[in-house]
Formats: C-alpha cells, sequence, structure tokens
C-alpha cells in the first residue's frame, strides 16, 4: 500500500538553487508528494491495518491543519468504514479545502467548539468520543502524543522517512547520513519520522522547529520547549505550555498543524538530553519561507513546513554539509491564508 | 479512622455522594454548598479541582472547571477556603480532579496541605495504577489519604481485583461506556455490568457514577452498590441558581425521597 497507494519512496531532491541561497547542500525529503498531501497518510495507513485486525468498525480522529483528517478520511474510504474527524471550530475555518475534502471522502467532521478551538480541543473530544465507544471504535492519533502506545506507534509508522532518506541519500553522496536533518514541531509526526534512524547517530545533528507565532515573548506563541514545563495532558507526560497552576495554556501559530501546547515525549526525551536543537520561526519568517521556497524551487509547502525551511540559515551548516529539509506537506490547504497574508 | 472508613462501616447502602466543583457558581461558593450538602444529609462529598482539559467530563462539568478557572479558583486558593472547614462540615471529603494541576503543585505539597485541610481521599481519573502504585502510594499512605480508581465496562476483571487491593475506601464503578452527564436510563446491559461487579465481591464498598441525576437512577445504582454519585445534575442545580440553599435542599430532598 505504501508504494502503489501512499506513492513511496518519496524523492530526496537535491534544492540545487535554495541551496545556493543558504550556501549548504539541502535535500529536501518530498513528502508534500504523498497521496493527500502530506506525511500524514504513512500513519494512517499503518492504523487502519491495525484497526481492521483488531475487528473495529468505525473511525475517530482529531485533526489540526486537517492533514491528517484528510489522510484518516482517505484510508477509511479506502477500507470502508465509516469515520468521525473532530476538528477545532478556528481551524474549520482557516482550513476550510481540507474540511471539504475529507467531507468528500465521506467523513463527518464535527467542530469542538470548547477551550481555543483548536487541535487541544479537538483531541479532547476526540478522547471523550472514544470513552463512549471503545468497543467498536478505533482512534487513529495523528501525532506522537497521546497514551501508550500511540506516541511509539506513530513514530514508527513515520519512521519510514528516515529509513528512505539514508538509502537515497547513500544514492545520491556515498553516505548514508546526512550532517544535520531539519524538521517541524507541533506535536512532532514528521520530525520524528525524519529523525527516527538517525537517534542513535550522535554526528547527525537533529534539529526541531517550533512555532514561535507573534514571537516566543508575545504571549501569542506554540514553541513549547521555550515556554513549556513537565506536566500530564491527553495521558502524556511531557512539556507543555501552562499556567503556574497547571492550567493548560492555549497555543497560538498562523499554521494549524503546530498550534498544540505541547511537544511528544520522545521530542521532550531529545530536548532534555539535547541530541536535537530546538529552533523556532515566528508566522512572519514562515509565510516568507513560504516564498522563498515558491521562487526558488517551485514548490508551494505548506505553514508547517516552511517553519522548517526559515531556520536554514541559522543551524550552522557550513557549504559542504549535507542538510536533509523533511518537506512535510504540500501548500494547497493554506492557499486562503497565502493570499490574505502574503497581500495575492 | 479515616472518615471514609468510618461512613462506610457505619452505612452500607444508599449513600449518597455528590460531586460540586470549587469556584463555582462563584470563587467562593464551595463552603457553604458542602455546610447545604451536609445539613441536608448529604453522605461524602466530591470537591472538583478545575483543569482546562477535563477530558473524562461532559460539557456541563467542563463549563463549570471554566466558570471556576475564570473565577481565580486554583489549589492554593481552594486549600485557603478549606482551611478550618473540619469546624464545620464532618462528613467525608474527597478532592477529585486531573492529575496536572496536582503535579504543578507538587505531589508531597499537595498532599499535605490536603491532609491539613482534613481531606479524605483523592481521586485523580488520569493518574493509572501503575504510576500510584510505583510513585504515590507510600505517599498517600503517609497522609491517611485514600486514593480512589475508578473502573469502567472495560476494566478487565484481574486489574478491578488489583485495584482492590491497593485502596481501602470505595471503589468508583463508573456506570457505562461514557463521559459524564449522560441522560439516559439505565440499561440492562449496564445492570448486567453492576452484577458482575457485585459478583465479585470486592473487599472495598463500591460507589455508582456517570448518568446518575435522579431519584430514579440513585436507587437503581443503589440496588447494584453501596450508593452512587451525583455530578452534572449537582451543577446544573447550582448554575445561575437564585436560592442556592433552597435549591439545594429540594433537589438532595427528591433523589433521597
Amino acid at each position: 500500500m505504501l508504494k502503489d497507494y501512499v506513492g513511496r519512496p518519496t524523492p530526496l531532491y537535491f534544492a540545487k538553487r535554495l541551496s545556493e541561497h543558504f550556501k549548504t547542500q539541502i535535500y529536501l525529503k518530498r513528502e508534500d508528494l504523498c497521496h493527500t498531501g502530506a506525511h500524514k497518510i504513512n500513519n494512517t495507513v499503518g492504523q487502519i491495518l491495525l484497526a481492521k485486525r483488531l475487528g473495529k468498525t468505525r473511525i475517530i480522529a482529531e485533526t489540526g491543519a486537517g492533514q491528517h483528517g484528510v489522510a484518516t478520511a482517505t484510508v477509511c474510504a479506502l477500507m470502508n468504514l465509516p469515520c468521525v474527524v473532530y476538528m477545532g471550530e478556528v481551524d474549520i475555518e482557516r482550513q476550510s479545502p481540507n474540511v471539504k475534502r475529507m467531507q468528500m471522502l465521506g467523513a463527518e467532521v464535527r467542530p469542538a467548539k470548547s477551550g481555543s478551538r483548536t487541535l487541544k480541543d479537538a483531541t479532547n473530544e476526540a478522547m471523550r468520543d472514544w470513552i463512549a465507544n471503545p468497543e467498536d471504535t478505533h482512534y487513529i492519533i495523528g501525532s506522537v502524543v497521546g497514551p501508550h502506545p500511540f506516541p511509539d506507534m506513530v513514530a514508527r509508522f513515520q519512521s519510514v522517512i528516515s529509513e528512505e532518506i539514508k538509502k537515497q541519500l547513500l544514492e545520491k553522496t556515498g553516505n548514508e547520513n546526512p550532517d544535520f536533518v531539519v524538521a517541524c514541531v507541533g506535536g512532532g509526526s514528521n520530525a520524528a519520522g525524519a529523525f527516527y534512524h538517525f537517534l542513535e547517530d550522535e554526528k547527525v545533528q537533529l534539529v526541531a522547529v517550533e512555532a514561535a507565532g507573534h514571537g516566543v515573548n508575545s504571549g501569542m506563541s506554540a514553541a513549547t520547549t521555550q515556554l513549556g514545563k513537565i506536566g500530564v495532558l491527553h495521558s502524556s507526560k511531557t512539556l507543555f505550555m501552562q499556567t503556574e497552576d497547571g492550567q493548560v495554556v492555549e497555543p497560538h501559530s498562523i499554521s494549524a498543524g503546530l498550534d498544540y501546547p505541547g511537544i511528544g515525549p520522545i521530542h521532550a526525551n531529545l530536548f532534555d538530553t539535547k541530541r536535537a536543537s530546538f529552533l523556532s520561526a515566528t508566522d512572519n519568517e514562515a509565510l516568507q519561507a513560504v516564498l522563498l521556497l515558491a521562487r526558488f524551487e517551485g514548490i508551494i509547502p505548506a505553514l508547517e513546513s516552511a517553519h522548517a525551511i526559515a531556520v536554514l540559515d541559522r543551524i550552522g551548516a557550513k557549504p559542504n554539509d549535507v542538510v536533509v529539509l523533511n518537506l512535510s506537506g504540500r501548500g494547497d490547504k493554506d492557499l486562503d491564508t497565502y493570499i490574505r497574508e502574503l497581500n495575492l | 479512622m479515616n472518615r471514609l472508613n468510618k461512613l462506610f462501616q457505619q452505612k452500607d447502602k444508599n449513600i449518597l455522594s455528590v460531586f460540586c466543583t470549587a469556584g463555582f457558581p462563584e470563587l467562593n461558593s464551595i463552603v457553604p454548598v458542602l455546610e447545604e450538602l451536609q445539613n441536608n444529609g448529604v453522605d461524602l462529598v466530591e470537591i472538583g479541582m478545575p483543569f482546562s482539559d477535563p477530558t473524562a467530563d461532559g460539557p456541563v462539568i467542563q463549563y463549570s472547571n471554566t466558570i471556576a478557572i475564570n473565577n481565580g479558583m486554583m489549589l492554593k486558593v481552594l486549600f485557603e477556603q478549606l482551611k478550618g472547614i473540619r469546624a464545620k462540615v464532618h462528613i467525608p471529603l474527597v478532592l477529585m480532579g486531573y492529575f496536572n494541576p496536582v503535579l504543578q503543585y507538587g505531589i508531597d505539597h499537595f498532599l499535605q496541605d490536603a491532609h491539613a485541610c482534613g481531606i479524605d481521599g483523592i481521586i485523580i481519573p488520569d493518574l493509572p495504577m501503575y504510576e500510584y502504585e510505583t510513585l504515590y502510594k507510600e505517599k498517600f499512605e503517609q497522609h491517611d489519604l485514600k486514593n480512589i480508581f475508578l473502573v469502567t465496562p472495560q476494566t478487565a476483571e484481574n486489574r478491578i481485583r488489583k485495584i482492590d487491593t491497593l485502596t481501602d475506601a470505595f471503589i468508583y464503578v463508573v456506570s457505562s461506556n461514557a463521559i459524564t452527564g449522560g441522560n439516559s436510563n439505565i440499561q440492562q446491559e449496564q445492570e448486567n455490568y453492576f452484577q458482575r461487579i457485585q459478583n465479585m465481591q470486592l473487599k472495598n464498598p463500591t460507589l455508582i457514577g456517570f448518568g446518575i441525576r435522579d431519584k430514579q437512577t440513585f436507587n437503581t445504582a443503589c440496588q447494584y452498590a453501596n450508593g452512587a454519585i451525583i455530578g452534572t445534575a449537582f451543577i446544573n442545580v447550582i448554575d445561575k441558581s437564585k436560592n442556592i440553599k433552597l435549591d439545594i435542599q429540594q433537589f438532595i430532598q427528591d433523589v433521597k425521597s
């Protein structure tokens, strides 16, 4: 299924003009070319097979940007299973093409109306649904968050990304390990997949890029490692943005997929052990990075992935260094935002 | 002796427990509400510690949590309010809430302050059995605070048995696969599940909660357990009440009649 349906392996593309611009050797892992437009389907294909195996007859999911919702609705259509996707009301507004896509695929999109009405609240609603329907329903979590075994399972399903990078890089450069792997982090599924097979090799520098929103100290940010502390939410103990009293703080990012107040426990560990470095990009920096990639390489990235592009001048890569950037999704879903924010 | 143990020693049926979110509807509501519940013969009260993301709760209790947080309720404030409560209220009191605010307050600090106020037990639905047993059990016991576990129709028998060994207050039997605030009648399937739990002859007493809201559901639950817990329906009673004292009296008497 990964080969014929998803379109794997996705290309590892040497971005020549981008490399010249940043004065280093940049390869783009083209997860944006996956069926449905993002890496999210790597996980939903795995989990739908699991759901079938478990004999489940109904699927639920949460979604932020809508990419995971679309990827879930897609595999449900393929397997002929009913699908309910919870999505924050705010996200339904800013990602309306994906809402329509899910509906075309036969899924029901239910708005999450509590709290910040974004990804965290959609996750709350999906958990409530699962509590009420534990027997027939499988909950396909889209990121490396939530109760065990989801963080581990989702990371394994996404690890196909780094498995392919190794093979492709060996073919292209004679060395399977790059100097840097760069990926954006909301909950952290694409980063977990891109880092996975490099975790043990300390020479590979892992760079996770969080959404700074209006700026890390603006009060309108989603940069969890900068602003969070250890807490428990959605059955995971990891880093969360929260008040002194332990109430979860509502995050902000222009990108719906990064608008989560925590990061998966795997990333909290990478941060804690300093195995990965954590940078952040603001809404504006991400928007400029969208244009940069469009003009230099003819690729319109998703807002989420653009955060990773936005830090390329800050990772400390030298001219001969090999940098693999995980281009996790394409920008079609963000066109409304681009039209508005970039005055197109 | 812990007031919970004492209660179950003295009374083994029709125990009425009420859940109320602290800081709702007003920041200072909880103390007068506790007094009123005691005056009307409620056997024990679960004081809700509000949380921004109460994933096991339905819209009503979520709403009460949001209002309470907006009113400025937090653990520090709650313990301040509960200081001296034992001069007025003698029924067992249990704190119920999600783990994160407790973790941020500091477990040791939390248990000390709860004990100092005269709290008898703690219910934290998202603190799993393994973590409790390995990390916190000893500390809870040092402060004579009973940890109360929830079981649901999905809980495996051996897990229920294990829970029965980890606590000695009562077991919270969640009435169905549902979040709080359900309003359907108790179905045969649920009664079968209650019967299954009853037949296990656990050493701990049991209270049934979730979806218990009136005389009828209370009485049905009491056939299969030592009592039952009302939460959402009570929150609805005190929400926007013009005369809290009178409304509480009427509601409790209706349930107990």
